[in-house]
């Protein structure tokens, strides 16, 4: 409801209540000036307010009302019993409007003729009896009063004085050991100071109604606006959330709301042809969950269309193709808090500006919220908003480091181990660290590092806190120490130490010494720890930052030579064992016989001796080889990046694992292998690289190009000239004397601005995939 | 009131600041540091169920902190956050009559950021400085002239 009406009503019923001694004392006395003084501010300050308000019945009868009132007060007229009676009855009505007021949503609809016709004497006395307001339900206000939201405050400060004194008082209680008697008044002290803050925070509760009353309104003209009808259902209004939070959700769900309208539910002829109600339907309800508020804006419009999602996400550079490959579709529709990112066709009024839903996660996560999204392409979307009932006071762990004290929320934490334990692993990769607990790989932060704290942190012995889902981050932060749950009375951090960006708030715990609440997305933040795997990682990251810690699940193995190597386990189908003599060597290569199949087989040279043998299954999605292999190993996390081979082969790097080296196959190699090797070598397109001297090029590049089936020539090579393609550095100058389409790369992964076509050089998929189209655009033409 | 003046000294250097603008004056007891806060950030103490973010004058104006740490603290509040301003000695609350002038003198760049103009006491010219520059302390300053 509207701030202004909701102060309106209230002034109005106070002052009805003050009046009505007044009214009755003038019904005695009509010639009483006082008392019609009094009156007549009354009916002015309502036919006042009522003018900003849009209430035409209240201006209607506070306007007659008023004039018939001057025309005493000049004198002109004298206050006999009918006029009494008249401005009675308009001021009872005005009452009655007013409660009717308080419990609809607009003003209600009715006659007052009868009454302001009575004012001037005209109408018959009996026509003044109390007519029925149509929308007037019976209706029995709970009784309050309004008391200033700065004298709550401090009485919240007060009580936390308080909890503070009850707190010292208990300590010194246990030095003197006072008896149980006096252990007794104690106790009953206590319990009062924890029912007072409960009903002192209880004051500060709204409810969520002040949210939901806005949205009818918003939604009408929304949809008017962009000509769609929508049906809009609220639920659970009554629900109560802290005043500050209501006001700290109102931007957050407001754009939801708009969004709903604006993305989810369709144009009228549209939903007619998708066999929908031509009305859609959006529902916004509340319910209360423990101390969690979850609020749902479910619609039944198109959804998320993932496939365009994450196109557009590609297209902007936000994510790879590669990375947009592994997503489950649930991860392709988080794309949408990606920010600049909208699937909106046109930029509307009402959004679609690219600002938006990435704002709102931030929003909801700032206050500890979370924000989930359930799509159903096609038939509609829900997002549900958790949010805790009140930023007062949390649930929190207090932990050490750097023998400070911090509190971190509970809604974060996911679980605590101690790292003695044996189902955890902790591996130092560069300056990185990396966690495997159970055979999760989680990037492992140490508070006392992220906080530059002082002293030495020990290696082990400590606690990992894991902490959840912040932005797509899951990781483990080191502490030295977990102490204790407790709930805590939290305050905003005061500028100053807000900006450091790692700080949720300050809180006061019982022992006095101020603490400072962990903001665990900002630890991850300034950390530097990347979005999950498959996860969004947004634009803005510092790549650079982001390679140090982004893992992959890699499979360690002894080859068949004896040496260690390793391969993404993403690859691995499964580890097989098969007698020696399924191998044979034939059509030029090694090969398995496998499932009534034979399959190229790599990582061994000759026929194997032993009768048995252990093999990995790999497979591309498309094709399957077998590679094998001593024995494996193990399941390790290692670094996405690593030392690049000195050339191209099926090793494509090489990585420290406990301080042993362990080469890392190529799977994109091993299956280029198998299928470029039979075609023939004259119908390959020619593609030219053309800085002869760039090592990149004639080292990293060539392989790769060769390896997807074209024949490669260096510029100045005799066969130069008929080229199919040209590759050349989108820095360097455009190659001269070629006919053929050039593809140009960049070194790094950021689109230069609106033009720059060029690929990132190791965007190998895009690489391919511009080769191909120049090739075929040039053949066609 | 607001001819109300609380003196002290700041880095040595006697000042004023109106009494408005001051909620009370205390002693503080343990301050709990902040990391990665600006340096001009000493920590958070408690005063009563309130958390004061204590900040250090002398940092503030982009002086070396003081030898020896003082306890004395000017409460202020500032878009509702409380802050302890630490200072040297504590004069007192004095009423100064005379309207505070313009700086005519050249200063040093902290001392120019956080003085808004000079009052004129038994004689004795003082700086009147301005609590919020001091919160907000040198590094934005420095940001400020950069952009």
């Amino acid at each position: 409801m509207d701030d202004l009406l909701v102060e309106f009503i209230a002034e109005t019923r106070e002052t009805l209540e003050a009046l009505s001694g007044e009214i009755v004392a003038w019904e005695a006395e009509p010639g009483d000036r006082a008392r019609l003084d009094s009156i007549f501010r009354f009916v002015h300050t309502v036919k006042g307010s009522c003018g900003f308000l849009d209430l035409p019945r209240f201006a209607r009868l506070s306007h007659a009302a008023e004039d018939a009132l001057a025309t005493v007060r000049s004198g002109s007229r004298v206050a006999d019993a009918a006029l009494v009676s008249a401005v009675l009855g308009i001021i009872d009505r005005i009452g009655e409007l007013v409660e009717a007021l308080d419990s609809g949503e607009a003003e209600p609809d009715g006659d007052d003729a009868v009454l302001i016709a009575a004012l001037d004497g005209m109408a018959a006395r009996a026509a003044l009896a109390p007519t029925p307001i149509a929308a007037a339900v019976p209706h029995a206000p709970a009784r309050s009063i309004r008391v200033p939201l700065d004298l709550l405050d401090r009485m919240m400060s007060g009580v936390s004085d308080m909890v503070l004194a009850r707190n010292e008082l208990a300590r010194r209680l246990r030095e003197v050991d006072g008896g149980p008697a006096l252990e007794g008044a104690f106790e009953r002290l206590s319990g009062c100071v924890a029912e007072m803050r409960d009903s002192i925070t209880r004051t500060r509760m709204q409810r969520i109604d002040r949210l939901f009353s806005a949205l009818p309104r918003m939604v009408r003209d929304t949809a008017a606006e962009l000509g769609k009808a929508v049906d809009l259902r609220i639920e659970g209004s009554d629900v109560e959330l802290d005043r500050e939070m209501i006001e700290l959700i109102r931007d957050p769900l407001t754009h939801i709301v708009r969004n709903a309208i604006d993305h989810g539910i369709e144009a009228p002829e549209r939903r007619r042809t998708a066999g929908k109600p031509v009305t859609g339907r959006l529902t916004v309800t509340a319910r209360q969950s423990g101390n969690q508020i979850v609020i749902e804006v479910a619609d039944d419009g198109r959804g998320i269309d993932e496939v365009r999602l994450a196109a557009r996400a590609i297209a902007l550079g936000v994510v790879t193709a590669e990375a947009v490959e592994a997503m489950a579709p649930a991860q392709r529709c988080a794309l949408v808090f990606t920010a600049g990112l909208s699937t909106a066709e046109t930029v509307t009024e009402i959004s679609g500006r690219g600002v938006g839903m990435d704002v709102v996660r931030a929003n909801i996560e700032r206050i500890g919220g979370v924000i989930e999204l359930d799509n159903h392409p096609g038939h509609g979307l829900k997002l549900t908003i958790h949010v805790p009932l009140t930023l007062t006071i949390i649930a929190a762990l207090t932990v050490t480091a750097g023998g400070q004290t911090f509190a971190i929320p509970r809604s974060a934490i996911e679980e605590i181990v101690h790292d003695s334990n044996e189902t955890i692993r902790i591996d130092r990769i560069g300056s990185a660290a990396v966690a495997t607990i159970r055979g999760r790989a989680l990037p492992l932060v140490n508070l006392e590092d992220v906080l530059c704290l002082d002293g030495p942190v020990a290696s082990r012995g400590r606690t990992l806190v894991v902490l959840c889902g912040v932005s797509g981050r899951t990781y483990a932060l080191g502490v030295a120490a977990v102490h204790d749950h407790e709930e805590l009375v939290i305050k905003p951090a005061s500028p100053p130490v807000a900006a450091t960006g790692v700080y949720a708030g300050k809180s006061l715990p019982d022992n006095g010494v101020p603490m400072l609440l962990l903001d665990v997305g900002g630890i991850a933040a300034a950390a530097g720890v990347a979005a999950e795997e498959g996860a969004v990682q947004t634009a803005e990251q510092p790549v650079a930052v982001a390679d140090a810690t982004e893992t992959v699940p890699t499979l360690l193995f002894i080859g068949t030579d004896g040496a260690r190597r390793g391969i993404r386990l993403a690859v691995v189908e499964r580890v097989e064992d098969v007698a020696g003599e399924h191998v044979r060597f034939s059509a030029g290569r090694m090969r398995v016989a496998l499932d009534g199949r034979l399959l190229p087989l790599a990582g061994l040279d000759t026929l194997p001796d032993e009768p048995w043998l252990k093999l990995l299954r790999l497979n591309d999605g498309s094709a399957e080889l077998a590679y094998a292999i001593g024995d494996v190993l193990d399941i390790v996390a290692l670094p996405a990046r690593v030392e690049a081979a000195a050339s191209a082969g099926p090793v494509a790097g090489a990585a420290l694992v406990d301080g042993e080296p362990v080469e890392l196959l190529d799977p994109h190699w091993l299956f280029a292998g198998i299928d470029g090797g039979e075609k023939a070598a004259g119908a390959a397109p020619l593609c030219v690289l053309a800085d002869a001297d760039n090592p990149w090029m004639r080292e990293i590049l060539r392989p790769l190009v060769e390896a997807a089936g074209y024949r490669v020539a260096l510029a100045g090579d005799a066969d130069a000239a008929s080229a199919d393609v040209v590759i050349a550095e989108a820095e360097g100058p455009a190659p001269t004397g070629q006919s053929a389409p050039i593809v140009r790369l960049r070194a790094s992964p950021a689109i230069a601005g609106a033009g720059d076509d060029s690929i990132y050089r190791y965007d190998r998929p895009g690489l391919l995939a511009a080769l191909q189209t120049s090739i075929s655009a040039a053949r066609r033409a | 009131m607001d001819k109300l003046f609380l003196l002290c000294t700041i880095a040595g250097q006697p000042v004023a600041i109106r009494a408005a603008q001051v909620d009370s004056v205390v002693d503080i007891g343990a301050i709990a540091p902040v990391p990665l806060a600006p340096a001009h950030v000493v920590g958070l103490a408690a005063l009563r169920s309130r958390l004061l973010t204590v900040i250090c004058c002398n940092r503030a104006l982009g002086l070396p902190a003081p030898a020896k740490p003082s306890s004395r603290a000017v409460v202020v509040t500032v878009d509702g956050h409380p802050y302890g301003l630490l200072v040297g000695a504590i004069d007192d609350a004095r009423v100064i009559e005379q309207e505070p002038v313009p700086i005519r003198a050249r200063l040093e760049a902290g001392w120019a950021r956080v003085a808004t103009g000079m009052v004129d006491f038994e004689g004795e010219a003082l700086l009147l400085v301005d609590p919020e520059r001091l919160i907000a302390g040198p590094e934005e300053h420095a940001l400020a002239q950069a952009s």
